[in-house]
């Protein structure tokens, strides 16, 4: 039997500095670990083989399954934007641009933003306990003695589909949302419909779109990136795959929330 | 499965393989070797390392010391290791089938998606090995989950064989199957590796499927192989764990798990 060597006692003095340094080394590997994880992902969703049959059924449960729960989202969001624009305004005689305002806010950012958050909830849990169960019943090690790398066959698929379907439902939740303050403007603020409708149409940019669209693809990298990731990570049973599933909604919250704020910073730099 | 002819050269070899969990040492220098065709089973008590040790030799986990070859070449590079799954087969524990997929998909898995069969061809050959476990083409289109744990078992047994492997691993295979069914999925895993002419390595506790399927047997103890004879020695092994384990004895040199 191999010795295992005795841990040094450490002065009880010393223990709060050594707690900090483990945690500081320990958030250095975390990143590190998943900047290498979303590296080797990132690499087999432009590289051959894609499979294009696991692509298109992660399009639908990704992509095309949550459009109610983004729909529903964004008509609300956009109604009560509206009446929250609508208050606001009246304090100096403002009213006239909540179609405006409620149009910017929508597509440059919460339309992405709350897409992105419900997404993180529906679809990063529902990968993180996908492949946490894989992980835990020995499926992954069942692909890979079938020569399947699991990055190709079972990660690729869900970050391209989630890459390239969240910005398409952004921009049905950015005409949703508009409806939304729309519907509100008309029936309780006393609002011209199609004086309403013009407004927002000359108001809105390209940029304002695909400023949105754009933040839509990032957040949907995440949201796949951080599902795999800690599905791939899960151990130890039940409780292990309902672990990675929280970690996993959490960890892609937090990162749509953090690159929102530096994807603004870069898109009000460069005037997009 | 007496009778099987074995030329000398391993198909596998372990050589001083080492693997260790946080503070523990799990393997402590296994050294294991199965000829082509022939059926090696290992035995030891739970929790011994026994899984672990076919996860070394599949490249699922990497040693911390010691050395895997396959064919007399040493697997220690991702190509080798590719090589290696190309010409093996397994039978996981818990079935390990793709929930996602059809019974014929999983079966026919590698060859879709290793070797670039197309799906009607797949599907074809899949029915083929499926009638080789003793299950209809009415299966292969259920869903893993709508079938019985022996049907399980049976589906990832085609799904070992499909590929004609020279080497095929079994873990566990009869575990949680009642003992008709256990006898079963043991006289199919015979009656296929007799007729692939596979080289076979099963770990299992269960004395029937040991007696059943191996040439040889061999014991993991302590991180150690400390017997390995032909099965019909197994009785006369003058090897007090062997003894206490073939009589399932909880006094003796062998600590329960508990």
């Amino acid at each position: 039997m191999t010795a295992v060597p005795a841990r040094p006692t450490v002065p009880a003095v010393i223990r709060p500095f050594q707690l900090i340094g483990r945690t500081v080394l320990g958030a250095f590997r975390e990143v590190g670990r998943i900047s290498t994880f979303a590296a080797g992902v990132l690499v087999a969703c432009v590289t051959p083989v894609i499979y294009i049959r696991e692509f298109f059924r992660q399009c639908l449960k990704i992509g095309f399954y949550s459009l109610p729960v983004v729909g529903l989202t964004a008509v609300f969001i956009g109604a009560a934007l509206a009446l929250n624009i609508y208050v606001g305004g009246s304090r100096f005689n403002a009213e006239q641009f909540v179609p405006n305002i409620v149009v910017l806010g929508i597509t440059r950012e919460l339309g992405p933003v709350l897409a992105g958050l419900m997404l993180a909830g529906r679809v990063s849990a529902g990968i993180a306990a996908e492949i946490g169960a894989m992980r835990v019943t020995e499926q992954i090690d069942a692909l890979l003695t079938l020569s399947a790398k699991p990055s190709r066959y079972l990660y690729a698929p869900r970050v391209l589909a989630a890459t390239l379907t969240l910005p398409l439902l952004v921009l049905v939740a950015d005409t949703i949302g508009v409806m939304g303050g729309y519907l509100v403007g008309v029936t309780s603020l006393d609002f011209n419909g199609s004086l309403y409708l013009k407004n927002t149409w000359q108001f809105v940019t390209g940029n304002d779109i695909w400023s949105g669209v754009i933040k839509a693809a990032v957040f949907g990298a995440i949201i796949a990136i951080m599902g795999c990731y800690q599905g791939d990570r899960s151990k130890g049973g039940a409780g292990g795959v309902g672990r990675a599933a929280t970690l996993a909604v959490v960890g892609a919250a937090v990162l749509i929330l953090a690159s929102n704020y530096i994807l603004t910073s870069i898109f009000t730099r460069i005037g997009l | 499965m007496s009778g099987t002819h074995i030329t000398s050269a391993p198909m596998l070899e372990l050589r001083g393989v080492h693997k260790r969990f946080s503070d523990k040492d799990v393997l402590r220098g296994v050294d294991l070797t199965v000829a082509p065709g022939q059926s090696l089973v290992v035995i030891g008590g739970s929790g011994t390392g026994k899984s672990v040790t076919i996860k070394c030799a599949l490249g699922l986990m990497t040693p911390e010391k010691g050395e895997v070859f396959f064919d007399g070449l040493p697997a220690n590079t991702s190509k080798a290791i590719a090589a290696l799954r190309r010409r093996t087969g397994m039978l996981f524990q818990g079935g390990a089938l793709f929930d996602s997929l059809t019974v014929w998909e999983n079966v026919s898995f590698a060859l879709m998606y290793r070797d670039g069969i197309g799906r009607g061809e797949a599907k074809k050959r899949a029915i083929e090995t499926l009638a080789k476990v003793h299950l209809g083409a009415s299966a292969a289109d259920l869903r893993p989950a709508e079938l019985s744990g022996g049907m399980q078992k049976r589906v990832a047994l085609a799904r070992a064989i499909i590929a004609k492997p020279d080497l095929i691993f079994f873990d566990e295979p009869t575990t949680g199957l009642d003992p008709i069914t256990a006898d079963a999925v043991n006289n199919l895993i015979v009656e296929q590796v007799r007729a692939l002419g596979a080289a076979a390595i099963t770990i299992t506790h269960d004395m029937a499927s040991v007696r059943k399927i191996a040439d040889e047997v061999a014991m993991l103890h302590e991180g150690r192989i400390i017997w390995r004879g032909p099965v019909s020695k197994l009785d006369a092994s003058g090897s007090p764990h062997i003894d206490q384990f073939v009589h399932g004895r909880a006094q003796g040199p062998i600590q329960p798990a508990i």
